[in-house]
C-alpha cells in the first residue's frame, strides 16, 4: 500500500489534463461533432494557459484565457463542420496541424522559464482519511474543479432539459430540427464549450503538471482523450476511470525510469500508446457488431434541412 | 424588399470551379497566414519571399524542393488510397518509421554488397514493415470496427519510440559522439543521386507509383470495386464485393508504399537511420491528398508545391529563427481553406428577395413533361 | 359526412411555391383547414403533399406564398415557429430519438419547462392525454424498443403534448396493420370532437373517404381542387389525382409453378441490434410464381431476404437453391447463381449515389466477361450496356455520366429493376420496389416483375400495401415479428380482415377461422 499511494496520487495529477480533454470531446461528440483537433487545442490551451499566468503572474487568469482560446477553436472547427458542412475528420486534423504550429510559435520566447502556478491545497477533514485522502485530496483546486465537473456533466446529461436537447441532436439532428431544436445553435454552442474544456486540460500541463511551456508538451494526450471517449462510451464517470487508467500508466512508466529499470526509456514511453490500442480493442471486441448505446447516432455527420430524399 | 438567402446543393460542378476553388483556398490561406505572421511580428513579404526564393529561386533552391516532394509524393499515394476506400489512415508517418528501421535492419543483417539485390531487400523489407504496421490497424477495423484513426495514430508514437529505442540503443554508432544515429550505410546500400544534387532515384518511384495507381483506381476492377466500396460499403457488399478482405489489403499496401518511401528517404538522402527522421512527411501527405483531391496525378503537383513550403520553412528557421513546426500553421490554415471550399463545390447560394415570386423561370419545361 | 357551416379556418395557405435544384415541388397551391375536420390531402408519390405540409411545419420556407394562422399573417423560420402557433407534424418517418425514452421524447424542443426536468409531472401528464385520446404508451420505455404502431402513438402524443391545434398526419397509415388504423381512426375522430384540424396525408382512396370531410389534391406540384368528401367519388378523385382516366389493372396470366428454385427450412437471424428478426421461416418459391410477403414494416422482411442473398448471417436452419445448399454462403455465390435482389434502401444499399449511371450499372456485374477483361474495365462496353440498359427500361436520365444521386426515385428503382432483370436471374427478391413511385412507374415496375415470372424465374415480392400483394401474388406469405404466421394458397380469395390479424400476430388458422368467409376485398 504504501508504494501504491504515491503512484496513485501521480496517477490522479497525470491523468487529469486527459481528463479534461476526454470531458470537452464527450461534450462536443454529445451534439454530434466529431473534434479530432484535440491535440492542437491543448497545445494552444497550454500556451495561452501560460504566457496569460507568465504575465499577469495570475494562474486562473492563465485558465481562463485557455478556456477562451479554447472556444475560439471550437467556434472555427463549428463553423466548418456546420455551416460548411466541411469532413469533420479532416478539419480536426487541420486544427491539430494549426494547433501545433502555432503553440511553438507563438511558444517560442517562453521556451524555458517557469512559473509558480497552482499549488496544493489539501482538504481539510477529507485529506486526512487514509489512502483516501493524499490520493485524491491533495491537490491543486484544478483537479478538484474536475471532479465536479464529472459529477456535473452526469447530471447534467441525464436529468436537465439542456441536456436532453444536446443528446437528442446528437443521436437524431432531423428529429431534433423537428422538435424545434436549433442543430446549429446547440452544434455551435456545445463545440465551442467541449473545446473550451479540452484547452483547460492543456492549460493543465503547462500551469499545473510541469509549470512551464515546452513545445508538444501534450505529446499525444489529445489523441488518447479521443480514444477514451469511446472506451467511456460517452460517460463522463468512466471517462474519469479511463484517464486515471492512463495517467496510472505514465506515473508507473516514469517511476520506473527513475528507479533505474533496465528497460530502455522509449520501450517504456510506448506504454500509454499501445494501451490505448489495447482498450480500444477491447471495448469494440466487447460491444460486438452491434450498435452501442451511448454513441451519438449521428456522430460525425452533417446536417441540412432541405435535402430532399 | 426583405432579401433572403438560400442554399441549395448543385446537382453538378462547373468544371471551372474544379480549378478555381482550390486555388482561391490555397490563396486565402496564405494571406491569413500572411495575417498570422503579421501579428506574430514577423513581417510576411519577408517570409513568403523567403519561402519562394529558396526553394524556387535557383536550381539548388529547386532541386531541395524536389527532394522534400519525393517521399510527399509516396506517402500521399499511401494515404490516398486508403481514403478511397473511406479508411483514415493517419498514420503514414509511423508507418515510413517501420520502412526505415526495416530497411536500416537489412543494411545491418542482410548487407549484400550489390546496389540493385541491395536495392530489392530493402525495398522488400520496408514493404513488408509498413504494410504489417498499417495492416495491423486495417484488421482490427475490419474484424472489430475499432476505430482506425486512432490505433493509426498511437501506431505513429510506437513506432517513434521504436526508433528511438534502436538509434539510442543497440544500434547507435559507437563512432557516432554520443548522436542517436546508427553508422553511415555502406555505399551499396545507397540510391544513386544525380545531377550533382541531392535528387535520389526516389523520384521515379514518386513518379511511377502516382501513375501506376490512377491506371488501377481507373481502369481495373479491383480499382472500381476499392471506389464502390468508398462511396457505398453498404453496396459493396450487397454486390458480392468483401469489404474486410479489402480493408486489410488496401492497409498493408498503402502501409507498403509510405515504408517504401520512408526506405527511399532513408537510403537516397540520409544514409543512416537517426532520431527524428521524419520531418512529418506522414502528416504533410494528409494535407497533399486532399488538397489533390485524391487524384494520384494531381498528387504529383501538390507535393512539389508542398515542397516549396517546406523548403522555405527551414530557411524560415536559420534566417528567420521560427521553429520548423510553424510551418504546420501554413498547413493547417490551407486544410481549413480547402474545406471551407468544398462547400461552394457542392453547395450554391442564391440570393432571393421575400415576398414575389423569384425571377428565375428555369423550370417551366420540367415541370409541362 | 355532415355538412358543417364554413366556419373560420385555423390556418390558410395561399399561392404557395417552392422549388427545389431543378425541382418545383409546390407551385400557387392554396389550401385551409378548418376546426372539427379531416382534411385530406391526396396526390400520388412526388406531387407535393409532404413538402407543402413541411412548410407549414416550418422545415421549409416557401419561395413566394402566404400564410395565415387564425387571420394573422405568419412567416415561419423553423419548426419552432409553426408549433407555437399550434401546428404538430407526425412524419412518415417518426420524428423520436431512438436511444431516448418515451418521456424524454415527450419534451423535445419544449420550451418555458424549467432547467431540472419534472419527470413527475410529465409522465403524469403523458398517461392523461393518452387515456384521453386512447393512445396508450409506457412512458418510461425507449423508443427502440417500441413497434412502429407505438411509437407512431408516441409522436402523435408528442403533439398534442405542445397543445397542437392542427395536426399534420403524413401517410399515417401506411405502417399500420388493418386494424391499428381503425384504431388511429378513433383516435382522429376524438381529437377533431374537440374541434383540432386534422390534414391526412393519404393515397389511399378507402380511408380518405371514410375520414375526411374535404379532399384536396395535388398534382405535379399544383392545386388540381378542393372537394367535399360527401359530394365525389373514389373514381373522381382517383381521376383528378392521376389526371387521366386510368383503370389500373394487371394482366396476370395462369402459369403453373415449376419447381423449387429457393427453399427455406427453419431459418433464424438476428437484426441489426442483435435481437432475433428471423424466426424459424420456412417456405419455398416456385419457378413461375410469385410469393407475396404481407406485414407491417420492420417485421423482419427485409432481414429475410438478406438471409437469402448471403448478406445476412444464418444462426440456424438451412436454405437450398436448386437442391444445393447454400446456407450462409458469401453475397458472390448468390448473385453467381442467379439470385437477384431489389433492396428497399435504394441509394442507401443498392445503388452508389456518387457515381454514375454506367459505373452503377456494372455493380453487380464488373467482373463479367462482357465488361471487364484480365482485372480491366473496358468502359466502352459499359458505356454500352448502360446506354442498352437506360433505353430499355426507360430510364429518364441526362447522360451516362450523371451521378444517379440526381435521378428520381422512379428512375433509380427502373435503373436498378434493369441491373438485376438483366443478369437473367433464376430468382428476384423485390422488397417495396413501388414504394415512393408515381403511377406509370409503379405500373412498370409491377409489369417488369410480371414479365420475369412468365420467363420462368421465382419471384418474392415483399410490400405493405395489400392491394399490390393480392392483384400480383400467387401465395402470400404473412409476417409478423419475424415469424410467417401462415402461408396462403389464394390470397386473393381470403378476407382481408384474416390477413390483418395475421399480420397482427394470429396464427393462420385461427385468423381465417375469426374472419368472416366469403370473396376478398374490391
Amino acid at each position: 500500500m504504501e508504494i501504491l499511494i504515491p503512484i496513485l496520487t501521480a496517477a490522479v495529477r497525470s491523468g487529469t489534463p486527459i481528463l479534461y480533454a476526454t470531458l470537452g470531446e464527450i461534450v462536443t461528440e454529445k451534439g454530434g461533432i466529431l473534434n479530432l483537433g484535440l491535440e492542437g487545442i491543448m497545445l494552444l490551451g497550454a500556451y495561452a494557459g501560460f504566457a496569460v499566468s507568465y504575465s499577469t503572474g495570475n494562474a486562473w487568469l492563465g485558465i481562463a484565457a485557455a478556456f477562451f482560446v479554447g472556444t475560439l477553436l471550437g467556434l472555427v472547427h463549428a463553423f466548418i463542420c456546420v455551416t460548411l458542412k466541411g469532413n469533420q475528420v479532416v478539419s480536426g486534423l487541420a486544427m491539430t496541424m494549426f494547433g501545433t504550429g502555432a503553440s511553438s510559435l507563438l511558444g517560442r520566447n517562453f521556451v524555458g522559464f517557469t512559473i509558480p502556478g497552482l499549488n496544493k491545497i489539501p482538504v481539510p477533514l477529507l485529506s486526512d482519511i487514509p489512502v483516501i485522502g493524499p490520493v485524491l485530496f491533495n491537490h491543486d483546486a484544478l483537479i478538484y474543479c474536475s471532479y465536479a465537473l464529472v459529477f456535473f456533466l452526469c447530471w447534467f446529461f441525464n436529468s436537465t432539459r439542456q441536456g436532453l436537447y444536446l443528446r437528442a441532436t446528437g443521436d437524431n439532428p432531423r428529429a431534433a430540427d423537428a422538435m424545434g431544436i436549433s442543430v446549429a445553435k446547440t452544434r455551435y454552442f456545445y463545440t465551442m464549450v467541449g473545446a473550451g474544456i479540452v484547452a483547460v486540460g492543456g492549460a493543465y500541463m503547462s500551469v499545473a503538471y510541469t509549470k512551464m511551456w515546452a513545445e508538444h508538451m501534450t505529446a499525444g494526450r489529445g489523441w488518447i482523450a479521443v480514444a477514451l471517449v469511446i472506451f467511456a462510451i460517452w460517460n463522463p464517470a468512466r471517462a474519469a476511470f479511463g484517464a486515471y487508467l492512463f495517467g496510472g500508466v505514465e506515473a508507473f512508466q516514469l517511476r520506473l525510469q527513475a528507479a533505474g529499470t533496465t528497460i530502455p526509456a522509449p520501450i517504456l514511453m510506448m506504454l500509454p500508446y499501445l494501451m490505448t490500442i489495447g482498450v480500444l480493442l477491447f471495448i469494440s471486441i466487447k460491444k460486438g457488431k452491434g450498435i452501442v448505446f451511448g454513441a451519438p447516432a449521428s456522430l460525425g455527420l452533417p446536417f441540412f434541412r432541405e435535402e430532399r430524399d | 424588399m426583405k432579401l433572403s438567402i438560400k442554399v441549395e446543393p448543385r446537382l453538378e460542378t462547373p468544371r471551372m470551379l474544379g480549378i478555381a476553388i482550390p486555388v482561391i483556398s490555397l490563396a486565402a490561406a496564405l494571406l491569413s497566414g500572411a495575417v498570422f505572421l503579421f501579428f506574430m511580428g514577423v513581417s510576411p513579404f519577408q517570409a513568403y519571399s523567403t519561402i519562394i526564393r529558396s526553394s524556387l529561386g535557383d536550381a539548388y533552391g529547386l532541386s531541395e524542393t524536389v527532394v522534400k516532394a519525393i517521399p510527399l509524393a509516396m506517402a500521399a499515394i499511401a494515404v490516398m488510397l486508403s481514403f478511397t476506400m473511406l479508411i483514415w489512415n493517419i498514420g503514414a508517418e509511423g508507418q515510413i518509421f517501420m520502412g526505415a528501421i526495416a530497411a536500416a535492419a537489412a543494411v545491418r543483417y542482410l548487407f549484400v554488397d550489390n546496389h540493385l539485390a541491395m536495392f530489392a531487400i530493402m525495398f522488400a523489407a520496408a514493404g513488408i514493415a509498413g504494410g504489417i504496421w498499417a495492416a495491423i490497424a486495417g484488421y482490427f477495423r475490419a474484424r472489430w470496427s475499432v476505430n482506425e484513426i486512432i490505433t493509426t495514430l498511437m501506431l505513429n508514437y510506437v513506432a517513434m519510440n521504436l526508433l528511438n529505442y534502436f538509434v539510442y540503443g543497440p544500434w547507435r554508432d559507437p563512432a557516432s559522439l554520443g548522436f542517436p544515429m546508427t553508422a553511415p550505410f555502406p555505399d551499396a546500400a545507397r540510391l544513386p543521386s544525380f545531377w550533382g544534387t541531392r535528387i535520389h532515384a526516389g523520384l521515379f518511384l514518386a513518379i511511377l507509383f502516382p501513375l501506376i495507381f490512377w491506371v488501377i483506381l481507373r481502369f481495373t476492377r479491383w480499382g472500381y470495386e476499392i471506389r464502390v466500396m468508398g462511396e457505398n460499403p453498404k453496396a459493396a457488399g450487397f454486390a458480392g464485393m468483401s469489404y474486410i478482405k479489402n480493408v486489410v489489403f488496401v492497409m498493408f499496401l498503402s502501409g507498403a508504399i509510405a515504408g517504401i518511401a520512408g526506405m527511399c528517404e532513408l537510403s537516397g538522402l540520409q544514409g543512416r537511420l537517426q532520431h527524428g527522421f521524419s520531418g512529418g512527411y506522414g502528416y504533410t501527405a494528409i494535407i497533399v491528398a486532399w488538397l489533390a483531391r485524391l487524384h494520384p496525378i494531381a498528387i504529383i503537383l501538390v507535393s512539389f508545391l508542398m515542397g516549396v513550403l517546406l523548403v522555405g520553412g527551414e530557411t524560415l528557421q536559420i534566417v528567420m529563427r521560427l521553429p520548423l513546426s510553424s510551418m504546420l500553421v501554413l498547413q493547417g490554415l490551407i486544410l481549413f481553406f480547402v474545406l471551407g471550399g468544398e462547400f461552394f463545390r457542392k453547395f450554391r447560394i442564391r440570393i432571393l428577395s421575400g415576398g414575389a415570386t423569384p425571377p428565375i423561370a428555369t423550370t417551366s419545361a420540367k415541370e409541362e413533361k | 359526412m355532415d355538412a358543417r357551416a364554413p366556419s373560420k379556418p385555423l390556418v390558410r395557405m395561399e399561392k404557395i411555391t417552392k422549388r427545389f435544384t431543378g425541382v418545383t415541388a409546390n407551385l400557387d397551391v392554396d389550401f385551409d383547414v378548418r376546426p372539427g375536420e379531416v382534411h385530406a390531402l391526396l396526390g400520388e408519390n412526388g406531387a407535393g403533399k409532404s413538402t407543402l405540409m413541411n412548410i407549414l411545419y416550418g422545415l421549409y420556407r416557401p419561395d413566394s406564398g402566404v400564410l395565415t394562422i387564425e387571420g394573422k399573417d405568419v412567416s415561419f423560420s423553423s419548426p419552432r415557429d409553426a408549433i407555437a402557433s399550434g401546428i404538430g407534424m407526425v412524419h412518415q418517418h417518426f420524428m423520436l430519438i431512438p436511444s431516448q425514452t418515451v418521456w424524454e421524447n415527450m419534451i423535445l424542443g419544449l420550451e418555458g419547462l424549467s432547467s431540472v426536468l419534472p419527470k413527475r409531472a410529465i409522465r403524469e401528464r403523458i398517461l392523461e392525454l393518452s387515456s384521453r385520446y386512447g393512445l396508450s404508451v409506457d412512458p418510461d420505455a425507449k423508443i427502440w424498443q417500441l413497434s412502429i404502431g407505438e411509437q407512431q402513438r408516441v409522436a402523435i402524443l408528442q403533439m398534442l403534448y405542445r397543445r397542437a391545434k392542427i395536426l399534420v398526419l403524413d401517410e399515417p397509415t401506411a405502417v399500420l396493420t388493418p386494424q391499428e388504423a381503425e384504431h388511429l381512426f378513433v383516435t382522429v375522430r376524438q381529437m377533431t370532437s374537440e374541434g383540432h384540424g386534422i390534414v391526412f396525408i393519404s393515397h389511399k382512396m378507402d380511408e380518405v373517404m371514410g375520414l375526411s370531410h374535404r379532399v384536396t389534391i395535388l398534382r405535379k406540384g399544383r392545386l388540381v381542387g378542393t372537394v367535399d368528401t360527401a359530394s365525389t367519388t373514389k373514381e373522381k378523385l382517383a381521376e383528378m389525382m392521376i389526371g387521366q382516366k386510368m383503370i389500373f389493372s394487371i394482366e396476370k396470366k395462369e402459369l403453373q409453378p415449376g419447381k423449387p428454385v429457393i427453399e427455406c427450412a427453419s431459418v433464424c437471424a438476428l437484426g441489426d441490434r442483435g435481437i432475433p428478426a428471423v424466426s424459424r421461416a420456412t417456405f419455398m418459391i416456385r419457378e413461375q410464381e410469385i410469393l407475396g410477403v404481407a406485414g407491417v414494416a420492420g417485421n423482419g422482411q427485409q432481414e429475410l431476404c438478406e438471409t437469402l442473398v448471403g448478406l445476412r448471417k444464418v444462426e440456424s436452419g438451412a436454405i437450398r437453391v436448386n437442391n444445393e445448399e447454400l446456407t450462409n454462403s458469401i453475397p458472390k455465390t448468390f448473385i453467381d447463381k442467379g439470385i437477384h435482389y431489389i433492396p428497399a434502401d435504394r441509394k442507401g444499399t443498392g445503388l452508389v449515389p456518387n457515381m454514375n449511371v454506367s459505373e452503377n450499372s456494372i455493380l453487380k456485374r464488373y467482373w463479367s466477361r462482357a465488361v471487364s477483361k484480365k482485372g480491366f474495365i473496358d468502359w466502352k462496353e459499359v458505356f454500352s450496356f448502360a446506354r442498352g440498359l437506360v433505353s430499355r427500361y426507360n430510364v429518364s436520365t441526362p447522360s451516362m455520366e450523371t451521378p444517379v444521386r440526381n435521378l428520381s426515385g422512379g428512375n433509380l428503382q427502373k435503373l436498378m429493376l434493369g441491373r438485376e432483370l438483366s443478369d437473367s436471374p433464376i430468382a428476384i427478391l423485390a422488397v417495396h420496389p413501388t414504394w415512393g413511385l408515381d403511377v406509370a412507374a409503379t405500373k412498370f415496375v409491377r409489369e417488369q416483375l410480371l414479365a420475369a415470372r412468365e420467363a420462368g424465374c421465382a419471384v418474392l415480392l415483399v410490400s405493405e400495401d395489400l392491394d399490390e400483394l393480392l392483384a400480383m401474388s400467387d401465395r402470400l406469405a404473412v409476417m409478423c415479428k419475424g415469424e410467417i404466421m401462415g402461408i396462403l394458397d389464394s390470397p386473393a380469395e381470403t378476407p382481408v380482415e384474416a390477413i390483418g390479424l395475421m399480420m397482427a400476430g394470429t396464427p393462420a388458422e385461427e385468423a381465417l377461422a375469426s374472419a368472416p368467409r366469403g370473396g376478398g376485398k374490391s
